[in-house]
């Protein structure tokens, strides 16, 4: 086993904080929450203050509460959206990319419909359908925000698949009479790690903006506190316009904030899979540390290597594993 | 050709796609809320208004689903989209007022949004490890930020609080519109602030994608080729730049539906008479027709976009048409 090396650019470590405070969030942001935020019993449209730190809304809730209670809504539905979409995209990408023939071509052109038709407004029209007992479960929501968000990870591991397919160990496990399904659980998926991980960050940015959306235009229970309904009342109560920022914004800094550590997350993987990219995402002190030169130079882009000792081991272990 | 053939097919299988999914929602999904909502209407719309609505959900018919189905589709070559509810006219009427906005806005934005971040992004590519690197963060950033926030956040500094633009709908409302240049110059200046937001939240996409393949271009031998003939270095930018915008051009037909969707919520923000706003009005008086008529529209003018952007893509890049020669 070659051991994962995290690339240590301060992106990433950057994207790896920000991604984990709203993990804990999630978890502990309900318990931590000074007050109920539907409790109604403070003066409405408080200014932020010791007592209320982002002040209160016009039907005199509280916000700083309502953005804690609100980030396992937010957060779980996008996990779960995310989790359910990407291996639905696991499932129809490896299967397209491995079988081939007509099996591929049918499965390219479901992912292809799927990615041709603009999801939002398909969102929009499948959760207006949708019995009120199913509009109010956001399980429900995350589901269907999940069959909308599926197709770009399948076609991207379609082709990562394809370019596996045809390499020495497949064809070896094949040869030695290994079934279908064998070879692609043991000995394409592993190799896709990097990409499915990539696919599963972009799914979760996805849905984290598909739920607060829905939420916003009023298509999901205004009952259930998450960032997209806070900014629903903060609307259709006009806090905009009246100046509240302090109502509005907090929730839309949040979103961005997680979407923001996704994507830096997702930069890592990019420097993982390309070489080439790692030795540009360093900073300037870690470059003169690893030797590499301070200015990039044309037609010698610098790469950066393994430490010899681990060098040593890798070259061991696949000699052994071979 | 073959390519293009390829192409076609595609989007007419999802055009048919998206009309099947808009015919079978309302009758498969339980508790048709379009039953409930129909006992509301009797005397805000005709009779015959009722009826009509009733046709196009398939309700009180004795007819199976195929017959349905055939009629449907009848209906929707004829340009028939059903009667909208609240506003109790014909929804193709409504749809083309509303959507030469939207086409004009997310065009334009679109536009401009890819032309700067493509040519943005090569220049981080070619200045990767300079200072410059520190736009890469805050553009991640705007990217994260949902659409229709943004939009709230600028509407509320340079609108109503700085004065700088002027907001809210999509001329002076003191114009009717016409071909003057008072009005073309009102237009401008309304759509300002919209565009400004639409190619903020989606530039960021093209500037990465861009400086990733930037870099890796930059490690080709032809681009060091080029330097070592000596050439001007804006030459070789832009040699390097012609062959890494590929995958930019051929992401086109794939970013656009993604835009739109995002955009569609700016309309509601700025009050834009556009499609978007139209769809967020009818999702809020449970305007069934209308909801769908919307989304058959938005759907065929992004499959129309998509094809455009193939048709480009097949014109730029070489490997393609010799491909399709074959």
């Amino acid at each position: 086993m070659k051991t994962l090396r995290l690339p240590r650019s301060p992106k990433v470590l950057l994207g790896l904080f920000i991604v984990g405070f709203f993990l804990i969030l999630t978890v502990i942001g309900p318990w931590i929450a000074p007050y109920n935020p539907s409790a109604t019993n403070f003066l409405p449209n408080l200014t932020p203050s010791a007592t209320h730190w982002f002040g209160t809304t016009s039907l005199g809730q509280d916000i700083f509460s309502q953005l804690l209670v609100g980030a396992r809504a937010t957060m779980v539905v996008a996990l779960l959206a995310g989790l359910v979409a990407t291996a639905l995209s696991v499932t129809i990408g490896v299967a397209a990319g491995y079988l081939g023939g007509p099996a591929d071509e049918g499965l390219t052109m479901l992912s292809n419909v799927f990615l041709a038709i603009p999801g939002l407004p398909l969102l929009i029209v499948i959760d207006s359908y949708l019995p009120v007992s199913g509009r109010s479960n956001e399980y429900v929501i995350g589901l269907v925000i999940s069959l909308t968000g599926w197709a770009w990870g399948a076609r991207v591991l379609r082709a990562q698949t394809l370019s596996l397919r045809n390499r020495d160990f497949v064809e070896a496990s094949r040869i030695i009479g290994e079934s279908r399904l064998r070879i692609m659980v043991t000995e394409i998926a592993p190799n896709l790690l990097p990409v499915l991980a990539s696919s599963l960050l972009f799914t979760i940015l996805y849905a984290i903006g598909a739920y607060v959306t829905l939420a916003y235009v009023g298509l999901t229970s205004t009952a259930v506190w998450n960032w997209g309904t806070m900014l629903f009342w903060a609307q259709s109560n006009n806090a905009p316009l009246a100046g509240q920022w302090y109502w509005f914004v907090p929730p839309g800094i949040c979103i961005a904030l997680v979407g923001t550590g996704l994507a830096l997350l997702n930069f890592g993987i990019d420097e993982f899979i390309n070489p080439r990219l790692r030795a540009s995402g360093l900073s300037g002190k870690m470059r003169r540390r690893s030797g590499l030169p301070r200015r990039p130079r044309l037609g010698f882009t610098p790469v950066l290597r393994t430490p010899r000792p681990t060098v040593v081991t890798a070259r061991l272990s696949t000699s052994s594993s071979k | 050709m073959r390519m293009i053939a390829r192409k076609l097919s595609l989007y007419a299988l999802t055009a048919w796609v998206a009309i099947t999914v808009n015919f079978l929602l309302p009758r498969l999904m339980p508790g048709n809320p379009v039953q409930t909502l129909i006992g509301q209407l009797t005397g805000r719309v005709t009779p015959q208004q009722v009826h009509a609505i009733e046709l196009s959900f398939g309700i009180g018919l004795h007819q199976n689903l195929f017959h349905q189905y055939t009629g449907y589709i009848s209906q929707l070559f004829q340009g028939n989209l059903g009667v909208s509810i609240t506003l109790a006219s014909p929804v193709s009427s409504i749809l083309r007022a509303a959507v030469p906005w939207t086409v004009g806005l997310i065009g334009v934005s679109t536009i401009l949004s890819f032309i700067i971040g493509t040519f943005g992004g090569a220049l981080l590519g070619w200045t990767r490890g300079s200072r410059f690197d520190t736009v890469i963060p805050v553009a991640t950033f705007f990217q994260a930020v949902p659409y229709f926030f943004l939009g709230t956040v600028v509407l509320l500094v340079f609108g109503s609080t700085l004065h700088w633009f002027p907001v809210l709908g999509a001329y002076s409302p003191t114009l009717t519109p016409n071909l003057s240049w008072t009005f073309i110059y009102s237009l401008i200046r309304y759509g300002e602030l919209p565009v400004i937001t639409i190619v903020l939240s989606s530039i960021a996409g093209w500037m990465l994608g861009m400086r990733n393949m930037m870099i890796t271009m930059i490690g080709e031998d032809f681009v060091l080729m080029a330097v070592a003939k000596g050439l001007p270095r804006r030459k070789v930018i832009m040699h390097a730049a012609r062959n890494a915008v590929l995958p930019s051009v051929a992401n086109l037909s794939l970013a656009i539906g993604l835009v739109v969707s995002g955009a569609l919520l700016v309309e509601l923000v700025f009050n834009y008479p556009g499609v978007g706003n139209l769809l967020l009005q009818a999702v809020l008086n449970e305007d069934y027709p209308l909801i769908q008529g919307i989304f058959l529209v938005i759907t065929m003018t992004v499959l129309a976009a998509n094809l455009i952007a193939d048709l480009i893509y097949l014109g730029l890049d070489p490997r393609t048409r010799t491909e399709a020669a074959v």
